[in-house]
Order: structure tokens, then C-alpha cells, then sequence
């Protein structure tokens, strides 16, 4: 199998998942870390909620519409749910093919999708044990929809 | 049909899904949502609809798709994913 699309709680090997593309010889391998970041001195932690059913359907549709427009020999798309900490994973894209162009581009492509056509909710933990629903920006709707 | 909700429409209506039967007459998203939005003060979230996305059968559709012969119709604020 080329392509690894999971919906999971638990961490990922960015190194070992690399090293997977790397093997399949095309030369070109892009990849982006998507992280927790600390939104001032009251955050605590980001909650993300999942539709799990959902989700890694919508995650292979997504990556099924990056294979039909860049010559890609493989892809991984991880995504994590639950209560994460600052600098903690969330998601992970890589993707590899024969032409650098293809492989950086179809990349920016996946975490832009992933983050506007998938089944994710993320809210903010703050110290005082109160939470905030983070809203959709209209930026990254922007950006997936330049893709369009 | 099971109705899922998410996010804060999970936390404001107090439940994550449950099972009903819409009358015959309820046959589109926005339907649906005044339907659900008369079972009491919790569903008043449902007449936001500006704020809300809906997957049926699991898959993203529009306020104006059919539900009619759905089995799971989902709603939920805009996806933060990523």
C-alpha cells in the first residue's frame, strides 16, 4: 500500500514515515508537522474532536484528489485526536513523487484540504479549566479554495 | 434516522446523537434543523444556521440536501482540523 491515511489518538514517527516514502526511490519528499502552539499564558491544552467515521474517509477523498492532479508515488496523512500539549503532533503530511514541484505542492495542497474538507473540531483548554471552541478562519478557507 | 451532533452543538443540545423519525414533510437539511429546533430550548442552536455544516451518510452536503432515505445525518459547526 502505497499511501497510510489514520485517524488515531497516539503519536506518530515522523522519521519512520519519512523513511517509508524515502524507499520508494522517487527521489522527492515533502513533508509538513502540524503542532500545538501555546495561544498566550492562560492555554493549557487543544482538545480535538473527531467524527471518526467520517474522518479517514474524508482524509483518503482528500488525498485521492491530490493522486489525480500531481504524479505522486506515495503519501501519509495521520491525523490525532484527543487532549494534546504545547508542541505535541496533531497532523502529519508527507508526500513523495519523482519532481520536487509535485511533491512540495501537492503537500501545501493536503494540509490545506485536511484542514477545510475534514471532520475535526479543535478547542482550547485554558488554566482556569474553562474552554474555547477555536473558530474556522476565513484565510484557510481561502487557501483551500485557491487550490479549487 | 440517527442525527450526530459535534462540538459545541454536541455541548449545547447536551447529547452527542440520537435516533428519530422526521414526519414525511421533512425531506431537506433546513428541514430537518426546524423540525429538531421545536424539541426544546437546548435546540434553539439548530435555528444558527449560518454557523452550521451537516454530513449525510458521512459525507460533507449542503442546508438544501435531501435527506430522504438517509440513515445518519450529522451537524456540526466549521471544521478546525489541521
Amino acid at each position: 500500500m502505497s499511501d497510510h491515511i489514520a485517524v488515531r489518538r497516539d503519536t506518530f514517527d515522523v522519521a519512520a514515515e519519512l523513511a517509508r516514502l524515502e524507499a520508494m526511490g522517487g527521489g522527492a519528499v515533502a513533508s509538513f508537522v502540524g503542532q500545538v502552539r501555546s495561544d498566550g499564558p492562560d492555554f493549557d491544552a487543544l482538545e480535538l474532536e473527531a467524527y471518526p467515521a467520517m474522518a479517514e474517509a474524508a482524509l483518503g477523498a482528500i488525498v485521492a484528489t491530490a493522486r489525480e492532479r500531481w504524479p505522486l508515488l506515495g503519501v501519509t496523512l495521520i491525523h490525532r485526536y484527543g487532549r494534546l500539549a504545547v508542541g505535541d503532533r496533531i497532523v502529519l503530511v508527507a508526500t513523495a513523487s519523482p519532481h520536487r514541484a509535485a511533491s512540495l505542492e501537492a503537500c501545501a495542497f493536503l494540509i490545506d484540504w485536511t484542514k477545510t474538507r475534514a471532520p475535526f473540531w479543535k478547542r482550547e483548554w485554558r488554566r482556569d479549566g474553562t474552554t474555547v471552541w477555536i473558530e474556522a478562519k476565513p484565510a484557510d478557507e481561502a487557501a483551500a479554495a485557491a487550490w479549487s | 434516522m440517527d442525527i450526530l451532533y459535534f462540538a459545541w452543538v454536541r455541548e449545547a443540545i447536551g447529547r452527542d446523537g440520537e435516533t428519530v423519525t422526521p414526519p414525511a414533510d421533512v425531506g431537506t437539511v433546513a428541514e430537518l434543523l426546524a423540525w429538531l429546533s421545536d424539541r426544546g430550548e437546548a435546540y434553539a442552536v439548530l435555528r444558527d444556521v449560518e454557523r452550521l455544516r451537516f454530513a449525510i451518510d458521512q459525507r460533507f452536503e449542503p442546508i438544501d440536501a435531501s435527506i430522504v432515505g438517509a440513515t445518519e445525518v450529522a451537524i456540526f459547526p466549521p471544521v478546525t482540523g489541521g
